[in-house]
């Protein structure tokens, strides 16, 4: 496995104006081909500003038959760009002819005119947040320890995330960034082939009893669910806080035995308890009184009925 | 019975007996792998810590009885002493399995296969994605000093699965090792 993070590590460009991202990176102009996208849920870093984007490779589509597990074409990258203020980090994923995902991750400079190829094991206190707390760019292995928890190595680029049905409560939902994709987009497109008919004529979402606890399940699908769930490695924790669109088990049952230790977790960030382990040195307090709420008042109300998702447009 | 049915029972041994010498050479390859990860686990020293320590007649020593079972739940350590500024900034127990330090004060886990309190659900990609990431089970908080992690890691895959089944293969111990406890200015 040495022998092989350094042959991943070889073929990795040192700038990121050298990825494909940018046309002209002086200007920001980002290349012909690379579109953006803006999940429903976003993942919580401290406060960081976000803008994301994708490349398929010319004339390639994503493989969506199954809905929970798309398949991407070889050659594809992700880039995701996080800001303090300036910009202080861009991830990229490419999957590789073999089927691995590389990982990388580019410091920006302080006067912003390029970004370099962040160490093998990270940089930490990359930056200072306007809260006070530093930004640490992860280690490849770090990037690992989130995006091989589970069947789905691309955790915000999912039907899900991209769904057209727009969960209204999010918790720090992001206007969708100018030229955006989402779900019925990107099919419109031929970018995504072989999504089940159903979900073209109902546009996913959670299934959930009320609106706040389609919400908070939700922030716990981007925040927690990348380990978290019911098919990977610590899926023997019972811990199952993934929301599947086929054949999926509500995460409510898992959650209620646990929900004290979560919200535990969610507050602390002290390094040998907090959750999520890395990627944070800050609790997200809007999410915690959020999820803290709905424990308290609709969690432990007993089984019932799903409220139905409401049709919707694709 | 007919010619097919003969043929399918003189067929019977002869698979059998191709089965039992897969299961044998399977045998012989796990026991191959047990020996290995039996020499590196007893030359590396691991037992210093994560084997619990008994008195005997020449002093303190291993208690083989629970071997790489991790510091003893019963063995409640009071709060460790407040280091003086300086170079002298670490205190351990005599038994090796609590270590305080600048990280926190940590206690070398159960490396036993107790389904509970040990290593008994991990997987061998759990265990290897562990120490190669330094992080628990792979995702979760970082391994605390004093485990090198960062020597262990480097070492190939074939050796870490033979660990790993030298680990799988030593009598269970239930044992709840205490978490780790964070310094105090990150509490």
């Amino acid at each position: 496995m040495i022998a092989l993070l350094l042959s991943l590590a070889a073929g990795l460009p040192q700038r990121l104006s050298e990825t494909g991202l940018y046309a002209d990176i002086a200007t920001r102009t980002i290349a012909p081909g690379v579109l953006p996208f803006t999940p429903q849920y976003p993942l919580w870093t401290d406060g960081a500003a976000k803008q994301r984007w994708i490349k398929l490779p010319e004339g390639k589509a994503i493989d969506a038959r199954d809905p929970d597990n798309w398949v991407f074409p070889v050659g594809t990258r992700f880039w995701k760009e996080f800001s303090f203020g300036r910009a202080v980090e861009t991830r990229m994923l490419e999957l590789l002819p073999d089927g691995r995902w590389s990982y990388a991750s580019y410091a920006w400079s302080a006067d912003g005119s390029d970004a370099l190829l962040a160490p093998e094991r990270g940089l930490k206190n990359a930056a200072q947040t306007p809260a006070g707390t530093r930004h640490d760019i992860p280690g490849r292995m770090d990037c690992r320890a989130c995006h091989e928890a589970g069947p789905n190595r691309v955790l915000g680029f999912n039907a899900l995330q991209l769904s057209t049905d727009r969960d209204p409560l999010a918790l720090h939902a992001e206007k969708p960034a100018q030229g955006a994709l989402d779900l019925a987009q990107l099919v419109e497109r031929g970018l995504v082939r072989g999504l089940p008919e159903e979900f073209l004529r109902q546009a996913p979402r959670i299934a959930a009893r009320t609106p706040r606890e389609r919400a908070a399940l939700g922030y716990l699908q981007a925040n927690c669910s990348a380990c978290h769930n019911s098919r990977g490695e610590l899926a023997p924790l019972g811990l199952h806080l993934d929301n599947r669109l086929v054949a999926g088990g509500s995460p409510l049952d898992s959650l209620r035995p646990r929900a004290e230790l979560l919200q535990k977790r969610m507050g602390s960030r002290d390094p040998l308890t907090q959750m999520p382990p890395l990627g944070t040195h800050l609790a997200d307090r809007e999410a915690l009184e959020f999820i803290r709420a709905w424990i308290r008042e609709e969690l432990g109300q007993g089984e019932r009925e799903p409220v139905q998702p409401q049709t919707t447009s694709k | 019975m007919n010619k097919l049915h003969i043929a399918l029972f003189a067929a019977i041994p002869v698979v059998a007996l191709a089965l039992l010498q897969t299961s044998q050479a399977a045998n012989s390859g796990d026991e191959a792998r047990i020996a290995r990860g039996s020499y590196i686990v007893n030359s590396f020293g691991c037992a210093d810590c994560h084997t619990p320590k008994k008195f005997g007649p020449n002093g303190p020593e291993l208690d083989n009885t629970r071997a790489f079972s991790g510091h003893p739940a019963d063995f409640v350590m009071p709060p460790p002493p407040v280091m003086p500024e300086g170079p002298w900034n670490l205190a351990v127990a005599g038994t090796l399995t609590a270590w305080s330090g600048p990280w926190g004060v940590s206690f070398p886990a159960n490396l036993t296969p107790d389904p509970e309190t040990g290593l008994g659900k991990w997987t061998e990609e759990t265990f290897i994605s562990t120490i190669r990431s330094g992080r628990h089970m792979g995702r979760g908080r970082e391994i605390l000093p004093p485990m090198p992690i960062e020597q262990i890691r480097n070492m190939t895959d074939e050796d870490l699965r033979a660990i790993f089944a030298y680990l799988h293969s030593l009598p269970a111990v239930k044992n709840k090792v205490p978490d780790p406890i964070a310094p105090a200015a990150a509490r």
